[in-house]
């Protein structure tokens, strides 16, 4: 067998930014109250821009990045599940949730310390798992908790009625946090949040859409860790200034023909969270040649994304970019609200439908050859729809592969079976280990 | 008479059919107990509640991947098998995103006339929820309207509401007779009445239950009460094991699940505006845990409908991967003992072991018995 093109690899320049944005971002929430500052703890869908009013020494702690990080380390992962369990709550519920309430019935924070409590929940409640998750929270901690119902069906049948339904709620949320920390809201810093929270969105769908090129400048496994910020903060400066800065990086990546996988001659895009313990079955995928692009969860799940003046998928341009002032409290969280509910991770909550014609455009665009769809039983609500999802697929032709997990209980997850079964898709789309490529991973 | 309800029960499929033949009218499917039925009386249809069979099955793995409620894939299976083959039309108000697979797999796999999916309040707590409802309610009066033709009166709103609510009005009485020292209907027959109001004809039903109601005060059960138990939790209507639970010296004074109480509790309130009546009674009916924000205001009333009928214990029935409902339990169970309710859980599939289930029953009877000797 030839030996496959071998395109020229490099390390991102920013990575290492990365993990210090990461750092100081856990470091912030937990020394908050030693400054006198605020800190409020929820869900990594909950209207972030809104606390900001606050003050600018108010810092979140997001429950499911939060999780995330702990999964990795298998034994405390354990550690809080069986506390969970041992509360009485079901096995089968979202695995972040049993680990972030572990974490919290321990009293054991997992970046070193005690748990710090926060002032406030915060949360919009699209899924039936985050809205109990902040509400057993609030009651444990004894702190408000104030959750914003967006279940107001599809954007793409979004209308004024909907809209003010969140907005109004938004409203109510300020009010209500007022009242929690005692401090006056300034509008100034809220229409200064959504703006970054906009810019931050709108980037990372831009870096996303970069990764059509052939070869790919970004590896999924790589984007998970890069991502994953958007998730702990998107409204916040840093966080966008940073994806401007990855961008750029990419942009040039593009232009000097850098890939992530450097063997790469078959692509494919995955589905859900991964089983974070577990990531080393996508560099088994290398070894066939095979580079994961992506997926609707690692697009979408923060990357705001609108259709482009040619039909392809693209970044949602901004309202800055669109030259739209915001002058008021209530046009901020207009503009929030209307941003957060087109975000493409919420509309199969309503219709698995649009996620599959999501999927097609990303089969077409991003020059897929197949999908493996993870059937994550640690997460109801990005698991939806997935088999309607997996039907979809074929019925266009699209070779799929399924496999069942759980992103952060290990207990759930069959390596082996897995790695099989990856083996056997491999052999379907004609694809055979490269000797070269086998050597570098077990190098 | 009230043997009737069984009857219809038993052969629901078979009474949707002879009523289209008899009315001509529609059969719609209505997912989930919040769909404001008023509305589809209103345009002389049959609102006929989409539920499970109580059989293995194996028809939807294709489609709701299995760590779903048993529920929701037992529903699918339904429609997969062809026994709602006679439905127009088929209706889902935001509820669980468990049985929001139900419905999209339904509309996508078997098609029919109309289908629609309302976007109701989860938070209903939330003031805002009232006038946003309300014009979510409009809009689906318009799409019944430009569905069946012609536009709903407010003659037909009114008959719908008031259909509606006699209905409501007759099941909560026949509930008052649970609160009398010896019922005169075990838990099982109540359960049959309560559940048949979701598919048969108001009017039928609750001219059947009004008979039922003149029967009750010469009727006296042939068995002793025994312990009072309150039923709570998710979705069910598995007859088999409210008739075990009744055979081991125990009756089923009252519940709090959607195919009971929650289901009827409340009528609506006149408040000079035909479609925020409807749209409000549906907020502020007895929640399902899925729409219980911020607080929950659920297990106030279940305290209190366990005083009210003087039930010595609560099954607490948690349908198998139902999160709503996982999500309330561990502290419901504690607000409960707390305040004097013992309680048992209990993990249900869509087929049940009720020979386990069976010994852990006498069990928690054992026990409620045996706090009553000391």
């Amino acid at each position: 067998m030839a030996t496959p093109t071998k395109y020229p690899t490099a390390p991102l320049k920013c990575w290492p930014k990365a993990k210090e944005i990461r750092q100081q971002y856990y470091k912030d929430y937990a020394e908050a109250h030693d400054r006198g500052g605020i800190r409020w703890s929820g869900g990594a869908w909950a209207f972030d821009a809104v606390p900001m009013g606050l003050g600018d020494d108010v810092h979140v702690m997001t429950g499911e990045p939060y999780a995330a990080s702990i999964a990795w380390d298998r034994k405390f992962a354990q550690e809080c599940q069986d506390a969970t369990d041992a509360k009485g709550w079901a096995r089968d519920l979202c695995s972040y949730m049993r680990i972030y309430w572990g974490s919290m019935y321990l009293n054991r924070f997992f970046f070193g310390g005690e748990f710090p409590k926060p002032d406030f929940y915060y949360q919009s409640q699209i899924c039936c798992s985050h809205s109990k998750w902040d509400q057993e929270a609030s009651l444990h901690e004894k702190v408000p908790y104030f959750c914003v119902d967006v279940c107001v069906g599809p954007y793409e049948t979004l209308d004024e009625s909907r809209l003010n339904y969140v907005v109004k709620q938004l409203h109510d949320s300020i009010a209500g946090m007022e009242k929690a920390t005692g401090r006056k809201y300034d509008d100034e810093k809220l229409i200064a949040a959504v703006h970054n929270e906009c810019r931050s969105t709108s980037l990372w769908a831009e870096i996303c859409t970069l990764n059509k090129a052939v070869p790919a400048p970004l590896d999924e496994k790589t984007m998970f860790s890069l991502y994953v910020l958007a998730t702990l903060q998107r409204s916040s400066k840093q966080v966008a200034d940073y994806y401007e800065e990855l961008r750029d990086e990419v942009k040039d990546r593009v232009a000097r023909g850098i890939a992530a996988v450097p063997y790469e001659r078959c692509r494919i895009i995955t589905d859900t969270q991964p089983p974070w313990g577990f990531l080393k079955i996508y560099r088994y995928m290398e070894q066939f040649g095979v580079v994961s692009v992506g997926s609707v969860y690692t697009f979408g799940l923060e990357g705001i994304f609108a259709e482009q003046e040619d039909g392809s998928w693209g970044p949602r341009k901004t309202p800055q970019q669109l030259g739209i002032k915001i002058k008021t409290r209530d046009e901020a969280l207009r503009v929030t609200a209307d941003w957060n509910l087109s975000r493409p991770c919420w509309q199969h909550f309503y219709d698995p439908r649009i996620k599959t014609r999501m999927m097609l455009k990303m089969v077409k665009e991003w020059k897929i050859n197949g999908v493996i769809l993870h059937l994550n039983r640690g997460c109801e609500g990005l698991t939806l729809g997935s088999m309607e999802n997996r039907l979809g697929l074929i019925e266009a032709g699209v070779p799929v592969m399924t496999y069942e997990g759980n992103m952060a209980d290990e207990k759930e997850f069959d390596e082996r079976r897995t790695t099989s079964r990856i083996e056997s898709f491999m052999e379907t789309l004609g694809l055979k280990q490269i000797p070269e490529a086998a050597v570098a991973h077990a190098a | 008479m009230i043997e009737q309800f069984k009857e219809w029960y038993v052969n629901r499929h078979a009474y949707a059919r002879q009523w289209k033949e008899r009315t001509g009218g529609k059969v719609i499917g209505t997912f989930c107990t919040y769909v404001p039925e008023e509305i589809l009386v209103a345009a002389n249809m049959l609102p006929a509640r989409i539920l499970g069979s109580h059989e293995p099955q194996d028809v939807t793995e294709p489609h709701i991947f299995g760590m779903f409620c048993p529920f929701c894939r037992d529903s699918l299976a339904q429609g997969l098998k062809g026994r709602f083959n006679y439905l127009d039309g088929v209706v889902l108000a935001h509820s669980c995103i468990h049985f929001r697979q139900t419905f999209n797999s339904w509309r996508i796999h078997l098609p029919v006339e109309f289908s629609y999916y309302i976007p109701m309040p989860n938070t209903v707590q939330t003031d805002h929820a009232r006038p946003y409802h309300r014009e979510e309610v409009e809009k689906f009066k318009k799409a019944i309207e430009e569905y069946i033709g012609r536009p709903l009166t407010d003659s037909d709103i009114d008959r719908g509401i008031a259909s509606a609510d006699r209905n409501r009005r007759l099941l909560r009485k026949a509930y008052e007779y649970r609160k009398l020292d010896n019922p005169p209907l075990t838990g099982e027959e109540a359960m049959f009445m309560a559940t048949t109001s979701q598919f048969i004809d108001k009017e039928e039903h609750s001219d059947a239950v009004e008979a039922t109601l003149n029967s009750f005060a010469n009727r006296k059960l042939p068995r002793e009460t025994g312990i009072r138990l309150m039923a709570v939790g998710s979705e069910n209507d598995d007859a088999e094991f409210f008739k075990m639970v009744e055979s081991v010296g125990s009756t089923v004074v009252i519940d709090e699940q959607c195919a009971g109480s929650r289901y009827f509790w409340n009528e609506s309130t006149a408040n000079g505006d035909r479609l925020a009546r409807i749209a409000n009674r549906y907020l502020d009916r007895p929640p399902c845990p899925v729409k219980d924000y911020p607080t929950h205001s659920r297990f106030q009333h279940v305290l209190n409908l366990a005083k009210d009928y003087r039930a010595q214990g609560a099954i607490i029935m948690q349908e198998k991967f139902c999160d709503p409902h996982e999500g309330d339990n561990p502290r419901l169970k504690k607000y409960l003992e707390e305040n004097g309710i013992p309680t048992l859980s209990l993990e249900f599939d869509s087929t049940n072991p009720l020979g386990p289930f069976r010994i852990r029953v006498e069990a928690f009877l054992e026990t409620i018995r045996g706090e009553e000797l000391f």
